[in-house]
């Protein structure tokens, strides 16, 4: 198989911090010493990306000698977590800033969807904003006159094309956005979680859309999501970035796999530094569902979901009970406890368990909070510990009578039949 | 080099060599050009009344307040020609060199959202900013020449010469100017932007060491130690040939136009290797 993309040694540097005069001699000193074609002395000490913890340099590498090679006709997924270099990664390529160091060879024409409706512009019609995004994106008027028709149809604003997309309900906007990009034909398409957004359906059909770029039109595609169950459905092959470098690249299902163990996300909480009054008293052991820990927490809509909580208790509590957040999308979908009434706790070794009915929760990703405090039902407490994204989960796209495909929203409300 | 796997159609790497321009990039973006230019243009009236009217409506209120002014109530002399006519040469042509730079200067700024999403050859955006305030020049130009023909019916003696062949070359002149001056700008501007402070309040100044309001010919008779200040500014030489070829009054020297000429030419050309050299990696901090 021919090479489409061929990434040898990329890095990038990134300045922390602001620009003002502190920067200035150092700036300067930067280009006196490249001047003198030495080596840039600030890049020497650049440290990596670790948002975490608190460095000493304020250059850190968000990319750090990256090599990689894809062949023509491959879908690629990348993942890694927040901050892993994945859309330092997507700009390269797309040309939107330059490496630092090192270079990337391409293949045929290369386009980039780092966001939906780029360029449009608010006070223009449907039917002119095609033209103009669609000759940003790199096609010319000629080819958007052909797929015309085609784009319309497919983002269905028959009806508003000629209105101004000011006046558009942004899914409609973000419809007529993706329609344009979809009907690209560069050989590589370069893709940055764009489908999240639009409802289920349309998000249904931009996931078929994009199935027919790759596999049935044999165009390269690079997909970065944070949704494993989108990157499952269209890679073949993935690479996991962690901290700036490239983890490992490979099958999709082994890089998934990879993700889910190394994402710091779910398994033992030793590490996690909780907040609040209470961290000296409770120390959170370990946190699964259905029992599991640490591989990949993906559940069909229909398992019930058996929380369990292992936790000690190091000083003696007069009340106390664990509370748990549910957020999808980064909304809080609901707080649950394992107690109506904060109890007394000794010192020792306990679990608290929860479950939740099967298809209560709709397909989608979901993050865990976890804590505890002295607050009951008719107050608040005072005293708690709690700590945001201890554990992730997906629940799978798996429809059926109880978990309406069409249905949209957070959560199945159960209905009495 | 045989093996059809090492031929590479576009290799991406840390910095552009100093006089890769990648026209054949701009020429392929070609429509996206036009559809900017069409985009502020379509965009400028939306949602008016008077629509593309409004291009007239500045440069009439302009007039009417120099008159005022500098004519009437300052008295400043406009080599016998008709001040409206006098000042909205000059105005137009000073008002397409001051939006060109304005609007260029601040083209990272402005566009950084866009920009930062998606390639496209960075210098359709100036280029784009060019043409669109070509149009409105344009606009305003047959105003002049409205203006000008009723000044003719009314009797006044305006001798229009071969001076108008230079024309096409001064508004190359003028946008030239403003491109340069403008990329310069915003390539300086990416990280410190503290020049964009001198270009809001400087601009509208430079305005008076150019001859928009008063003749070269005044000033070199009032200060004459003083007067190589409007003499070398690059743009008095292009309004004052204007003025010539159109109203047969004005100091036209070939010496002064071709030092113009030369000024713009380097000021073209340095404008876009600084632009190119930043165009890369500007959107890590702007």
């Amino acid at each position: 198989m021919a090479k489409a993309i061929k990434a040898e040694g990329i890095s990038k540097a990134y300045q922390l911090g602001d620009f003002g005069t502190g920067t200035v001699s150092r700036d300067l000193e930067r280009y006196w010493a490249r001047l003198r074609g030495k080596e840039d002395p600030f890049l020497k000490i650049g440290e990596t990306n670790d948002r975490t913890l608190k460095g000493e340099s304020d250059i850190v590498w968000s990319l750090k000698d990256i090599n990689f090679e894809i062949e023509q006709g491959d879908a690629v997924g990348i993942i890694g977590r927040n901050g892993a270099g994945k859309s330092t990664l997507l700009k390269i390529l797309s040309r939107v800033t330059a490496p630092t160091t090192g270079s990337v060879k391409v293949k045929g024409r290369i386009a980039s969807l780092l966001e939906v409706g780029t360029g449009f512009h608010p006070e223009l019609s449907g039917r002119e904003n095609i033209y103009l995004n669609g000759a940003i994106l790199g096609m010319r008027k000629a080819e958007i006159k052909r797929k015309f028709d085609e784009i319309v149809t497919f983002a269905g604003v028959e009806r508003y094309i000629d209105t101004p997309v000011k006046r558009y309900s942004s899914g409609m906007y973000v419809r007529l956005a993706f329609a344009v990009a979809a009907h690209l034909e560069s050989e590589i398409l370069v893709i940055d979680e764009v489908l999240a957004v639009g409802d289920a359906e349309f998000q249904k059909k931009c996931l078929g859309k994009m199935n027919d770029v790759s596999k049935g039109e044999g165009r390269t595609v690079l997909f970065v999501s944070h949704n494993l169950g989108s990157i499952r459905q269209l890679c073949s092959s993935a690479m996991l970035l962690s901290n700036g470098n490239l983890l490992t690249s490979g099958p999709v299902e082994d890089t998934l796999s990879q993700y889910l163990k190394s994402s710091i996300t779910n398994g033992s909480l030793d590490n996690y530094k909780y907040q609040g009054t209470m961290v000296n008293n409770v120390k959170f052991v370990e946190f699964s569902i259905n029992n599991v820990i640490d591989k990949e927490a993906v559940f069909s809509p229909s398992e019930t979901l058996t929380i369990r909580v292992k936790y000690n208790c190091i000083t003696y509590l007069p009340k106390f009970r664990v509370s748990i957040n549910f957020y999808k999308d980064s909304i809080l979908i609901s707080t649950i406890h394992d107690k109506s009434w904060p109890a007394e706790l000794k010192e020792g070794e306990y679990s608290a368990t929860f479950s939740i009915v099967g298809n209560f929760l709709r397909p989608g990703n979901y993050t865990i909070g976890l804590g505890g405090h002295d607050g009951d039902p008719i107050s608040e407490g005072k005293d708690w510990l709690y700590l945001d994204e201890v554990y992730s989960f997906t629940i799978t796209n798996e429809w059926s009578e109880l978990n309406d495909f069409s249905g949209r929203g957070l959560v199945n409300i159960p209905k009495i039949i | 080099m045989t093996n059809p796997e090492e031929h590479w159609d576009l290799e991406i790497k840390p910095a552009n060599t100093l006089l890769d321009l990648k026209l054949k990039d701009v020429w392929q973006y070609r429509d996206l050009l036009f559809l900017f230019v069409r985009r502020d243009f379509v965009s400028f009236y939306k949602q008016t009344i008077l629509g593309p009217l409004w291009f007239f409506v500045q440069p009439i209120i302009t007039i009417l307040v120099y008159n005022l002014i500098f004519s009437s109530l300052a008295g400043i002399k406009t080599d016998d020609v008709p001040a409206p006519l006098f000042y909205l040469a000059g105005t137009i042509i000073w008002n397409y060199f001051a939006d060109c730079l304005i609007k260029t200067s601040t083209v990272f700024k402005d566009n950084a959202a866009m920009l930062g999403k998606v390639y496209f050859p960075r210098l359709i955006m100036p280029l784009s900013i060019v043409c669109s305030n070509l149009i409105r020049f344009g606009v305003q130009f047959i105003l002049f020449i409205v203006l000008l023909l009723y000044y003719v019916l009314a009797g006044y003696h305006i001798s229009p010469n071969a001076g108008l062949l230079l024309l096409p070359f001064l508004i190359l002149m003028i946008a030239a100017l403003g491109l340069g001056f403008g990329m310069i700008i915003s390539a300086v501007t990416t990280k410190y932007r503290d020049l964009s402070f001198v270009v809001s309040f400087g601009v509208p100044l430079l305005m008076y060491t150019t001859t928009v309001i008063y003749p070269l010919s005044e000033v070199v008779k009032k200060y004459s130690s003083y007067s190589w200040v409007i003499k070398y500014n690059p743009l008095t030489a292009i309004i004052e040939t204007c003025r010539y070829a159109f109203l047969g009054k004005g100091s036209f020297t070939w010496d002064l136009l071709l030092y113009s000429a030369v000024f713009t030419v380097i000021i073209l050309f340095t404008g876009i290797v600084i632009f190119n050299k930043v165009e890369k990696t500007f959107v890590d901090t702007v």
